[in-house]
């Protein structure tokens, strides 16, 4: 079985995926990672998942480019130069 | 010699030659994993026997590096169990197990000495050992109805036995759930065959330029 290991590098941070390990079961994969992930001090806490438990979402259709979805469809930096204009404020 | 330095080189020889042993898993353990789990563990070990041979070392009047490796293998104090060469998985993880329950049992009555500093470092190996014995708890259950490694486990008993003083010994039977004979094979200080090959391999570097600073 192959579980994915996320690891956290200090108290209070978010977990980021390190890698994974192949073992026969949850007890072998946790000792596995802790000896892979922890052994240098490199982290505070590991989540070990079944790969088989990872939900994997991949599409996302945008067939009739609705750009306003998008954090790049929107150019706040023109629309934010034209209030400045009208309030007569100059531009920094 | 004092009880106190003569007790430290006991544990310290213990962990240094099993740390040894087990090292020689690396790059052939059955998986990947096992191999950076297992090469990790006989670090940790290693790491231990330096610690122990420090702390003997200051009374010694002498470096942990010389009592590590330029002792002559009459000098050792390791118990037969980790002087055994096994290349066996089935034999090397029931001496895993076998050692890892035993130096659990020394390490709790360590952990009560008077002595600061022992009690201290004690406590420190503890907590990495506590892995140690999950490692090897894991793989005894996962090799449980195994007939290589039930024989293994009593082939090793008796070796098992000379880790402990004594009277923890019926105590290491039971935790073992080993209803057994508690007498042992061979004693501290008795070198094998196999042990004086292991010296030979471990000392080479050292004794290839005598008294070079490295």
């Amino acid at each position: 079985m192959i579980f994915e290991v996320f690891r956290q590098e200090k108290k209070g941070a978010a977990f980021t995926h390190a890698g994974s390990v192949a073992a026969p079961d949850a007890v072998f994969a946790e000792a596995f990672a802790h000896e892979q992930y922890g052994r240098r001090h490199e982290s505070v806490a590991l989540w070990v998942v079944p790969r088989d438990a990872v939900r994997e979402v991949t599409d996302f259709p945008d067939e009739l480019s609705k750009t306003y979805h998008r954090v790049d469809g929107y150019s706040l930096k023109a629309k934010l130069k034209e209030a400045r204009e009208r309030a007569g404020a100059a531009s920094p | 010699m004092s009880e106190r330095a003569q007790r430290l080189l006991e544990i310290a020889d213990d962990e240094l030659i099993l740390g040894w042993r087990d090292s020689e898993w690396t790059g052939i353990a059955p998986s990947l994993e096992e191999d950076v789990a297992f090469s990790s563990i006989a670090q940790n070990e290693i790491g231990h026997a330096r610690a122990l041979y420090e702390l003997a070392a200051h009374h010694l009047g002498t470096t942990a590096d010389e009592l590590a490796f330029d002792r002559s293998p009459e000098e050792y104090r390791c118990a037969p169990l980790v002087q055994l060469r096994r290349v066996d998985w089935a034999h090397t993880i029931a001496r895993h197990w076998l050692y890892e329950t035993a130096d659990e049992l020394r390490l709790a009555r360590l952990k009560q000495s008077d002595d600061p500093e022992v009690a201290g470092l004690a406590a420190k190996m503890d907590r990495e050992e506590v892995y140690h014995r999950l490692h090897a708890q894991m793989w005894a259950d996962h090799l449980r109805d195994e007939p290589r490694f039930r024989s293994a486990v009593e082939e090793l008993w008796p070796y098992a036995v000379g880790v402990v003083d004594e009277d923890l010994r019926q105590a290491l039977a039971q935790r073992l759930n080993l209803a057994r004979d508690t007498s042992s094979i061979g004693e501290r200080g008795d070198p094998s065959d196999e042990f004086r090959a292991l010296w030979d391999e471990m000392t080479m570097v050292r004794r290839s330029v005598p008294g070079a600073t490295w």
